[in-house]
């Protein structure tokens, strides 16, 4: 296929699972504000920062503000990683492409955007009640269900779709580790002092882990497991695991001529995954694990660029 | 215009005999069930997404263009006529591409004065001895008919313009089409209607006839301007329904004498060019610097014979109102038949004595520039003011060599829905006409009706809407 439509798709699912997953953290970050009164400050900050954004913001909007950060992450189209920007990216790539997903596929991406910015963003932009924030939350992330479903429902499962599943799964793992490591940065050092259980629980929440959690341990929530569920486990669909399974697979359906490094590249961070141990990750030190993992998706990001989507010749 | 053709009632009132079972059915259809599959129609149309762009403000937003469930009727005898028509009226203007391209006959045999050719800024001296497969220039030609009966003759067929650039309009035939027999199937068992879903079929079939010698299996792309052009709902459907790739120019470069297509799989050639940009934007190198839409080297390809382009480059100048006034000329000189689609009588205002007659009748007249198109750039004399009238007057005083006038014709109308109930309103066709290693057609074509109550604007840019087209089988 077309290098610019496997692109196009490639990007499409990058900015929904991106939509999805900046509501999730928002998500966690407004319940942890409303359990923790007091200590919302630091966590809001600490949203912005998963996102490297915190001069954009202070340059807009001054001191943080719970509210603030809210408007700026879930509906500032000033703000290229917002929510509302993701969902209209999203749909400018599957614009580009139409004639090339089902026309389900391009219906359910279209209205996302179109009642994003209609309905729900005008309530929101014009300052509205918190409650209508929670609720937009929540329906980004049923319209990102819905795309994902109506994608492995509706489409063929050729080149288009495996480019569209390689988008969702990069993208999903980038963000976990993310908000892992903001997380875990925030709420470690504090371990002992008693809240760690509503921390962890939100945290777990907001990676839909929750209950996912309960049935795999049986126990307290300690950092130790949360980080292995969130890392190792292979059953667990939103952990690294997971989703480098996803991608090292899709790249072998699609492989290219010179795609043999990516592939391979591919293949390390996923046995390092399916081999490594809690103890060892702990002992070199959560971010900085964190930030390796980070940097290899990067690489397998334009290294994915390089082979297929953008070739120079 | 008191002598309105109405395509489905005689004068005297009566149903036509081609129109008399549809009549039937309309009198027993409860008018709320026909409220609710025109709104149907339009939901449908909305979520497949078959619009219009809009630009500016409300990106995003798309618009429909209104369709209208009668559809227009045409009887098997007359369509036989008609498709022979359009044949030889293709033919020939594919042969005068051909001409004015190489030895250039019929102005050294001065049918046609030199300066109408070559003066014209749609004749290309790019082409000039460029070989292309077949001789075929103009393979897919939109060619606009009406119905209509000059100020005092008879009802008949005429051509009004070919379109032999990047004619559009083709995937409303077919979904027009599509919507009807969802809505209405029942009406396809009253009447045999020529099909005419294999349109795609004919178009790939017709451009894989025209690429170059020795390629067997030729790759075919579909070349759009991008997302943000109007008739880019379009652009996708053909391609989708060819089951060939949408390109962009970016998605393309030269290497070695060949054209190439970046592909997930590296690069792959390509053979033949469906382009729906204009010949202006199709390489940087030779035509407009500043265009971001073609290829940077194309023409060499061409020029080498290793790509075909449908159309060609430099089918304009056979297009051009200033030289339709002569295709029938052409078609005595190329073919040595007599022509049998009429042309509109045309006053060519570079002509003295021509200007001085529309200068005095302007009133009376449509006065349309020689290069205007879209129903923009012209004059319907009796549907304007004084001032209007004067305003163009004074223009083609200014450069009569870019206006030609026509008689107003009254062209026909059939029944439409409008917001009053069922009225007669104008309409035209344009069937698709492809030049392969034959000409070939789907039965029919677009069907366009200006919606407003005695506009002859059938343009979607100026509200026109459309209808499915019938041609009967025998």
């Amino acid at each position: 296929m077309l290098s610019r439509t496997a692109d196009h798709l490639y990007w499409m699912a990058r900015y929904t699972e991106r939509a999805e997953n900046m509501s999730r953290l928002l998500d966690v970050s407004h319940r942890m504000s409303l359990q923790l009164p007091g200590a919302e400050i630091g966590y809001w900050g600490a949203a912005l920062g998963i996102t490297g954004l915190e001069p954009v913001y202070t340059a807009k909007y001054g001191p943080i503000t719970g509210a603030n950060v809210l408007r700026f992450m879930a509906v500032d189209l000033d703000n290229s990683s917002s929510i509302l920007s993701s969902l209209r990216s999203a749909r400018e790539n599957c614009h580009a492409v139409r004639g090339t997903v089902t026309s389900e596929v391009w219906e359910t991406i279209n209205t996302t955007w179109l009642e994003a910015r209609d309905s729900v963003s005008a309530k929101l932009q014009a300052g509205g009640p918190e409650s209508a924030l929670v609720e937009y939350l929540e329906w980004v992330k049923f319209r990102s269900h819905l795309s994902r479903g109506v994608t492995v429902g509706t489409m063929l499962q050729d080149e288009s779709f495996h480019f569209i599943r390689l988008g969702t799964f990069l993208e999903r793992a980038d963000n976990t580790a993310r908000l892992l490591d903001v997380k875990f940065d925030e709420l470690a050092p504090k371990e002992g002092e008693g809240n760690e259980y509503y921390e962890w629980g939100a945290l777990l929440r907001s990676v839909s882990a929750f209950e996912i959690y309960r049935k795999v341990y049986r126990d307290v929530i300690t950092p130790r497991r949360v980080a292995e569920l969130l890392i190792l486990r292979d059953d667990m669909p939103r952990s690294l695991h997971s989703c480098l399974k996803e991608v090292h697979q899709i790249l072998a359906l699609v492989a290219n001529a010179r795609s043999d490094e990516t592939r391979r590249r591919a293949g390390g961070a996923y046995s390092r995954l399916q081999y490594g141990r809690i103890e060892d990750i702990l002992e070199l030190g959560l971010h900085r694990y964190l930030t390796e993992f980070l940097d290899d998706t990067a690489d397998l990001g334009n290294r994915i660029a390089q082979d297929f989507l953008v070739p120079m010749s | 215009m008191n002598n309105i053709f109405n395509e489905m009632n005689a004068p005297d009132g009566a149903v036509r005999p081609h129109y008399s079972r549809f009549q039937e059915w309309l009198a027993q259809m409860p008018p709320e069930q026909i409220a609710h599959k025109r709104a149907e129609a339009d939901s449908a149309f909305h979520r497949y997404g078959i619009t219009f762009a809009v630009y500016g403000e409300d990106a995003g937003r798309e618009r429909l263009i209104p369709f209208d469930v009668i559809p227009r009727i045409i009887p098997a005898d007359e369509w036989v006529k008609l498709e022979a028509g359009l044949t030889q009226r293709v033919n020939a203007l594919n042969a005068f591409l051909h001409d004015i391209y190489s030895t250039q006959r019929i102005v050294k045999d001065g049918l046609i004065p030199a300066e109408q050719v070559f003066c014209n800024a749609q004749y290309r001296p790019e082409m000039q001895g460029i070989d292309v497969r077949n001789s075929i220039y103009a393979h897919i030609a939109g060619v606009d008919i009406v119905r209509a009966a000059l100020p005092d003759g008879q009802a008949d067929y005429y051509v009004l313009e070919d379109n032999l650039r990047v004619p559009s309009g083709v995937s409303y035939m077919l979904e027009d089409r599509r919507m009807m027999m969802r809505l209405f199937p029942e009406l396809f068992g009253r009447y045999n209607v020529a099909p005419v879903e294999h349109y795609p079929d004919l178009l790939l079939d017709t451009l894989r006839q025209v690429a170059p010698a020795g390629v067997d299996d030729p790759a075919v792309v579909l070349l759009t301007p991008g997302a943000f052009n109007s008739a880019y709902f379009e652009h996708a459907f053909l391609a989708q329904q060819m089951g060939i790739e949408l390109v962009e120019g970016k998605d393309m470069f030269v290497h070695d004498e060949t054209l190439f297509m970046r592909t997930t799989q590296g690069p792959k050639r390509v053979d033949v060019i469906y382009r729906r940009i204009d010949d202006d934007f199709l390489d940087p190198l030779t035509f407009r610097s500043d265009s971001a839409l073609g290829v940077a080297g194309l023409m060499s390809v061409y020029r080498a014979g290793r790509v075909t382009l449908a159309n060609a480059i430099g089918t304009g100048v056979a297009d051009d109102k200033s030289i339709y006034p002569y295709v029938p000329d052409m078609i005595r000189f190329y073919l040595s038949e007599e022509p049998l689609l009429l042309n509109v009588p045309t006053y060519q205002c570079r002509k003295k004595d021509e200007l001085s007659y529309v200068m005095a009748n302007m009133e009376k007249l449509v006065v349309k520039e020689t290069h205007g198109a879209g129903g923009y750039g012209m004059l319907v004399g009796p549907a304007s003011t004084q001032a209007e009238v004067d305003d163009f007057r004074t223009r083609v005083k200014a450069a009569p060599e870019k206006y030609i006038a026509q008689p107003t014709l009254a062209l026909s109308a059939c029944p439409t829905f409008v917001e009053s109930g069922i009225a007669p309103r104008h309409i035209d066709l344009r069937p698709f006409v492809l030049s392969g290693k034959e000409v070939r057609m789907a039965p029919g074509g677009l069907t366009r009706v200006a919606l407003k109550a005695g506009s002859l604007v059938v343009n979607s840019s100026q509200g026109g809407g459309t209808k499915d087209t019938w041609v009967l089988e025998k």
